[in-house]
């Protein structure tokens, strides 16, 4: 395609470990569940901070205690995280987060609650917050090329327009951006169902067809096979989806996969919030398909922005990673408006071409990379939802 | 190009999508397929939702449908040219 990025430069944060950041938050990260009290005192103490309250991190073990600590360092880590506070109830799982997020260059300081009590705590992680923002704020953009960006996908609330204009928007911009440099990301192992075959075929090299036959095949085993009940009729599709005229899973994963486009192959396929580590290209991330749970673990990941194809009017969002919206959908673009950042319904009308959907989705990444508020942070969403693999001991 | 009332991903199809609201019975549709940008007519049998799927030929129970060229499950009851196909006729056959 004749698309040439070289040339399209954003302004952004250039961050310690040489990544580019397109926001610049200085976050109050809980360990665990019931720090999350100190670090939303906090966030309320000093303006221009985040707390992200979530619910675990006590008693887990394991797998699914590695994916909690991979979850926090690497949302410490992202580069739209300017700096970081931590807050445990215990000392020793708090550094091991602390230690996790320092590797990347960026100011972060743990604190932990036993032996001092909510008030103390609160009281030095709050001095310490406020330096970060005096900091933080500090901190000027500098022109990056476009393609130093991760962009990560993932759809919602689909419905037959998202296969026919949204996703193939997301698609087409993969298509553009991914052979210039970028590194992109998609995953929702449950919604490959039906179209495993064909995203099997979609990998750059064997091993990598490999490794997702083996993440989808486990999921089959281990979460469908171990837990059905009758069918996942009810669940997959949702009742949202089927609203929407989808009536099959087979019928929904086709639509799905139309986000990495007609020329994208994954070079890789990871476990849930792990990074990149094969350079720019495509990867596949074995993830559920709720879509704040999905969108918590690319950003975990290190993507900066994320493309949400919907249908019916999904309005999810995150709280450091902006999520930009896209639909094809005339009702959805009529009655949702609000969370709508790419309307390509122009598609469906035959009026717009996927290429020119394509482009105007790029120019959206552009604009909100320089800093244009996507429709889910002006309207406040930022679900910050952890993955939980199994019960705690 | 006129506005169509129906898209159909490929030329393999059995089943296309209404892409217009409030489409009522009896309207003498313009099919247009994506992958060639052919087009066809048809005569929607039924008030048929955006985003829901029509029969471009009659399907019996047994049938598969095919959608993006490919298999996205068999139908559990009939529909004829022009009429709706959804969970009530349309099953996966994955679980």
């Amino acid at each position: 395609m004749a698309f040439d990025a070289t040339n399209v430069t954003i302004n952004a944060w250039r961050r310690e470990n040489g990544r580019v950041g397109v926001r610049n938050h200085v976050i109050i990260l809980p360990v665990d569940d019931i720090s999350n009290a100190a670090c939303e005192a906090v966030g309320n103490n000093v303006k221009g901070t985040l707390a992200l309250p979530h619910s675990y991190g006590r008693l887990q073990f394991g797998e699914d205690l590695d994916l909690h600590f991979r979850t926090m360092i690497g949302t410490g880590a992202n580069p739209n995280v300017a700096a970081v506070i931590v807050i445990g109830i215990e000392p020793e799982w708090t550094k091991t987060i602390v230690d996790g997020i320092a590797e990347t260059g960026k100011p972060v300081t743990g604190f932990s609650i036993e032996q001092n009590g909510d008030f103390e705590t609160i009281r030095k992680a709050s001095w310490k917050a406020k330096e970060y923002v005096h900091w933080a704020t500090e901190l000027q953009k500098e022109p990056c090329p476009l393609t130093d960006l991760w962009v990560s996908t993932k759809c919602g609330e689909s419905d037959t327009t998202t296969g026919l204009g949204s996703c193939p928007t997301v698609g087409n911009m993969y298509d553009k951006l991914i052979p210039q440099g970028l590194y992109g990301c998609f995953g929702e192992t449950s919604e490959i169902t039906g179209a495993e075959h064909i995203c099997e075929a979609r990998a750059a090299n064997p091993e990598a067809a490999a490794k997702f036959m083996k993440i989808f095949q486990a999921y089959q085993d281990d979460v469908i096979f171990a837990h059905q009940t009758d069918d996942l009729s009810d669940s997959q599709p949702t009742k949202g989806n089927i609203l929407g005229g989808l009536s099959t899973i087979e019928e929904k994963a086709l639509g799905n996969l139309e986000k990495i486009g007609r020329t994208s192959t994954y070079i890789d396929a990871m476990g849930p919030a792990e990074a990149p580590e094969k350079g720019p290209g495509l990867y596949y991330m074995d993830t559920s398909s709720a879509a704040a749970e999905c969108v918590t673990l690319m950003a975990a990941a290190g993507y900066v922005i994320h493309t949400f194809p919907t249908g019916q009017g999904n309005v999810v969002g995150n709280p450091i990673v902006p999520v930009i919206k896209i639909t094809a959908n005339p009702r959805t673009v009529r009655t949702m408006s609000e969370h709508v950042d790419v309307d390509v319904s122009g598609i469906l009308r035959r009026e717009m071409t996927i290429d020119e959907a394509g482009d105007s989705l790029i120019d959206m990444i552009t604009r909100t990379a320089n800093g244009r508020a996507t429709a889910a942070e002006a309207l406040g969403h930022r679900e910050f939802v952890m993955t939980k693999l199994y019960r705690s001991a | 190009m006129s506005i169509p009332q129906l898209l159909v991903h490929d030329l393999r199809d059995n089943v296309g999508v209404v892409v217009v609201e409030d489409l009522t019975a009896g309207t003498d549709m313009l099919c247009v397929v994506t992958e060639d940008n052919s087009d066809f007519r048809l005569t929607a049998k039924a008030d048929i939702p955006i985003g829901h799927k029509v029969a471009l030929k009659d399907l019996a129970e047994g049938d598969t449908i095919i959608k993006y060229g490919v298999d996205i499950g068999r139908m559990v009851g009939p529909a004829g040219t022009g009429e709706h196909v959804h969970t009530h006729n349309l099953k996966t056959k994955r679980w």
